[in-house]
């Protein structure tokens, strides 16, 4: 029994219809633009561009999907991003689980410097311009590496696994595989790896939403159209459509799409917001669930 | 518990050398399994920051980072006397300092709000949809803003004129950008960063409130005693690490909002360091600009969080 409820004044009645208010004001403005997207990228477009569609769909058309499904640009940018994104968290777990694993370890000689070499990063770096020059003098600038290789671990989510591992790998386990003879590569694969397979499921989504939004770094790495991912992609339609100054910048198809479309073009780009954020959406409950604990784990490991 | 601490005698010593080196031969593939983090780490980290170094030399690629020349301070006596260096200093404080007065107690008081909610079904719902603009795209955020905001067929602007107002060119127009830029932050980000303070909160001692309530405490009353005291730790670590992070805020929104009509108001520090980096190659001059900004920062830091140890008990080291 909620004692709460035992002697409610009516003071604290009023404050938690405030409370309610308050929440249901919030959920409103957070809930309002994702309705609207969804609602414009199928409407008609004379009543989106007049303010005449402000809530639910009017006069449902496709013709806006339709036009986006037919652009090559789009086709090529979200194969583009689906290879980054499987090809670079398969990376991220490489460099992740076994670093994480090794740290764990309360036996292994020098975890402490290895970590504090790790941390130290967290504060100073070389910033954005010697990394650039970095990555280019590797040779990756216009590769798909460039795309996988300068964010190939992430030092947070390091923490967080090996959190995971101190937590839920059984002292004493290492010790008994060691006497049985196990080396710890067979311990790994054998044990470990299948004991880890929750953990190993939150760091693919967490480096796969990473890799799904993120566009900077195809921003500064690439400048070959073919190798373009689909947030660069959308930039152009989103971003750069709106700045004339910019329409030099744009590649001759993307403009060619976006102008003979023009009175289409308000609805071309509601829809690719969703075509674009498919993925996460259909993800979107376990990401809730497992970042949540991410964040939480950070928040004990301070 | 208390580890029993063994006299040190020259045989231990040499024991634990033995145990030490055991333990390295034994665990040698664990070497293996780090390798290639600690090969990350050192050359897209510490070969960054050795590079560091071009800020006080002109860099030319083909001497690369330790062969190019010395010119001292040259680059920062050049970006101090700019014409630019002020307007840079000016946007860049004015939007972390307007996004942190706005976008810091915002998180604060949701969660304080949902914390008092036990309906479980209307608390998880607004815990799904304002947590849900965080996994949304920076490049479909910048593009719902100069969507929603175009003077002439932006949702905003009909509802202004269905109000009889004016339109307003959000986008062009430098007034607005600081706005622009910290209320789209705090849509997007606002319900996720309450998850933090409710795991604080959860911590509360149920027999806290109940004997407040028993003392005929009322639900405000308990919010300011009980509840907001426990989380101030937790407000100040955020604090510190919000105002040490003051001169880098997110960038890449800002890049892609950032239009010639207002850029009077959008060039911020790290926005110009891209543009003459790696647009202008003006490598050395663009690296000294980081780096400027880099000891700023750090400054900052340890200036606040010195204080935060002195005031209170909460600091990060």
């Amino acid at each position: 029994m909620d004692i709460n409820k035992i002697n409610e004044t009516k003071a604290d009645k009023m404050f938690m219809g405030f409370v309610y208010f308050a929440l249901t004001f919030a959920l409103i403005v957070v809930l309002y633009p994702l309705i609207y997207i969804i609602s414009a990228s199928i409407s008609d477009p004379a009543a989106v561009n007049s303010g005449e569609m402000w809530l639910w769909p009017k006069n449902v058309t496709l013709e806006g999907y339709r036009i986006i499904l037919q652009n090559d640009a789009i086709w090529r940018g979200y194969i583009m991003t689906i290879f980054y994104t499987v090809f670079g968290t398969m990376i991220n777990l490489v460099f992740t689980i076994p670093t994480a694993y090794a740290l764990s370890r309360k036996d292994f000689y020098g975890r402490r410097i290895f970590t504090i070499m790790f941390v130290l990063t967290m504060f100073i770096d070389g910033g954005l311009i010697p990394t650039y020059l970095v990555v280019r003098n590797l040779g990756l600038i216009d590769t798909v590496w460039a795309m996988v290789l300068p964010n190939a671990v992430a030092l947070w989510n390091i923490i967080i696994t090996r959190v995971y591992f101190q937590s839920t790998i059984p002292r004493g386990l290492e010790e008994a595989a060691t006497i049985d003879g196990a080396s710890n590569f067979k311990l790994f694969i054998k044990i470990i790896l299948p004991l880890s397979a929750p953990i190993i499921a939150v760091m693919a989504l967490f480096y796969g939403v990473g890799h799904w939004n993120s566009y900077f770094n195809a921003l500064i790495y690439l400048s070959d159209r073919s190798l373009y991912p689909l947030q660069l992609v959308l930039r152009e339609i989103l971003v750069l459509q709106e700045m004339s100054s910019n329409n030099l910048n744009m590649s001759g198809q993307v403009a060619e799409f976006l102008h003979s479309q023009q009175q289409l073009a308000a609805i071309i780009k509601y829809g690719v917001m969703i075509v674009s954020t498919l993925p996460i959406i259909a993800v979107y409950p376990f990401l809730q669930k497992y970042f949540v604990k991410g964040v939480m784990i950070g928040s004990i490991k301070e | 518990m208390k580890e029993v601490v063994p006299p040190i005698s020259p045989a231990t010593v040499i024991g634990n050398k033995k145990k030490k080196n055991r333990k390295i031969i034994q665990n040698w593939q664990l070497y293996l399994f780090i390798l290639p983090t600690v090969l990350y780490f050192i050359i897209f980290k510490y070969i960054p920051m050795y590079g560091i170094q071009i800020a006080f030399k002109d860099y030319v690629p083909t001497l690369g980072f330790t062969g190019s020349e010395w010119v001292g301070f040259e680059h920062f006596t050049r970006f101090f006397n700019s014409y630019y260096f002020w307007d840079l200093i000016k946007n860049t404080l004015g939007i972390s300092i307007y996004e942190l007065a706005v976008g810091f107690p915002l998180p604060i008081i949701l969660a304080l709000l949902l914390n008092e909610v036990k309906d479980s079904v209307y608390k998880r719902t607004v815990q799904t949809v304002t947590y849900a603009p965080h996994f949304i795209s920076v490049v479909v955020i910048a593009g719902m803003i100069i969507a929603f905001l175009s003077p002439t067929t932006g949702i905003i602007n009909s509802f202004i004129q269905l109000l009889g107002f004016e339109p307003i060119s959000f986008m062009s127009d430098p007034k607005w950008f600081k706005t622009v830029y910290v209320f789209s932050g705090v849509w997007q980000s606002t319900g996720w960063g309450t998850i933090i303070y409710l795991s604080a909160l959860s911590g509360v001692d149920p027999q806290q409130h109940e004997a407040a309530i028993i003392d005929g405490a009322t639900r405000l009353q308990r919010i300011f005693y009980i509840n907001i005291p426990t989380i101030i730790p937790t407000m100040t670590i955020l604090l510190i690490m919000n105002l040490g992070n003051i001169m880098a805020m997110g960038f890449e929104k800002i890049l892609l909002l950032q239009n010639p009509l207002n850029k009077s108001a959008s060039n911020v520090i790290a926005t110009f360091v891209y543009e003459t980096g790696l647009l202008d190659t003006q490598y050395s001059f663009a690296a000294a600009v980081g780096l400027f900004n880099a000891v700023i920062n750090a400054a900052l830091l340890i200036t606040v969080n010195y204080i935060a140890k002195k005031t209170s008990e909460t600091s990060l080291w």
